[in-house]
């Protein structure tokens, strides 16, 4: 499935959020996830399915001022 | 100070980006005693864990103040202030909607509009701003309980470029605690913002860019504190004409 992940096009065979971390090799990381410009919280991942053409958004901690 | 309830003993914040390398950064956190450390949230490469910056910032023992920088609209930092919160697990927010591309001025309608929906959602927002009174107003409505005017464009190091609208801000509003956020290049500006009376500063590029960052931290931490003392101790109103403090009675007759 071809969806949008932090900007560039990924094909990646995953239905769930969860399962897209999984592929992506974010697996258990500290990581904070957003599909479709909302927020997904860390407990519905499992539940949230991905369709073609989503644009999912995997932040992490970072400098800021 | 107390800021949303939480007490910290310095009256000093500051950012975490920048520095020539982590262990300057701990250096100049250390060295500026400062309690609260800003923060972001940035794209995670493919394969990332996230950790190792999560891990400096935890061991500076300091509390966490997430930002919204680069949001250019209301929607994008609400968005991004429900992240940071489940990532800092905290439910403190610098909010930042950037409405002009070269000046990074506060988008106020963005501002207002974002602020309303987060302290509605149990955030608790720092929201940064200039010295408009009216925009101030309209956030302080939207259940902010903190404003961080601007001293200056974020990153400029120009100092206090508008001390009339900032004295204006903080004599409207004497309850609320504020933090001049933004904008400060040397300690000597810092002081003047604390004996205006403003609770707090924080910046973040006038001590990442020093040349010896760790050094300009402990500056500044020592003009924000003698700045404060300043303040508290009632200064002296200024006067036109010379006063000779050294009294007149006893002098001798030399001429």
């Amino acid at each position: 499935m071809k969806i949008t992940v932090n900007g560039e096009p990924r094909e990646i065979a995953a239905d769930t959020l969860q399962q897209a971390l999984d592929a992506l090799g974010h697996g258990d990381a500290r990581v904070a996830t957003a599909v479709n410009e909302a927020f997904v919280p860390a407990a519905a991942r499992a539940e949230t399915r991905l369709a073609p053409g989503d644009r999912v958004e995997i932040l992490a901690p970072r400098q800021g001022g | 100070m107390r800021l949303y309830g939480t007490e910290l003993s310095s009256r000093l914040m500051l950012g975490t980006a920048q520095y020539p390398s982590p262990a300057i950064l701990a250096e100049a956190f250390r060295r500026s005693g400062a309690g609260i450390a800003t923060v972001s949230l940035r794209r995670e490469a493919a394969g990332g864990d996230g950790g190792a910056f999560w891990d400096l910032v935890r061991d500076l023992g300091v509390r966490i103040l997430p930002n919204t920088a680069g949001c250019h609209s209301a929607r994008e930092a609400v968005t991004t202030a429900r992240m940071a919160r489940e990532m800092f697990g905290t439910p403190w927010i610098k909010l930042e909607v950037i409405g002009h591309a070269d000046t990074l001025q506060p988008d106020p309608w963005g501002l207002v509009e974002a602020a309303r929906e987060l302290c509605a959602d149990g955030f608790e927002v720092f929201p940064y701003t200039t010295e408009d009174l009216v925009l101030a107003e309209r956030l302080l409505d939207a259940g902010c309980g903190v404003l961080m005017p601007w001293g200056a464009p974020i990153g400029t190091g120009l100092g206090l470029s508008n001390r009339h609208g900032l004295r204006s801000l903080r004599a409207q509003f004497p309850e609320v605690p504020m933090v001049v956020d933004a904008g400060l290049g040397l300690p000597s500006q810092a002081a003047e913002a604390m004996e205006m009376g403003f609770d707090a500063v924080l910046l973040n590029t006038a001590v990442a860019r020093a040349g010896d960052p760790a050094a300009m931290a402990e500056g500044f931490a020592k003009a924000v504190e003698a700045g404060r003392l300043g303040y508290e101790a009632d200064p002296m109103e200024p006067r036109d004409m010379a006063a000779p403090s050294t009294p007149l009675i006893g002098r001798a007759v030399l001429a």
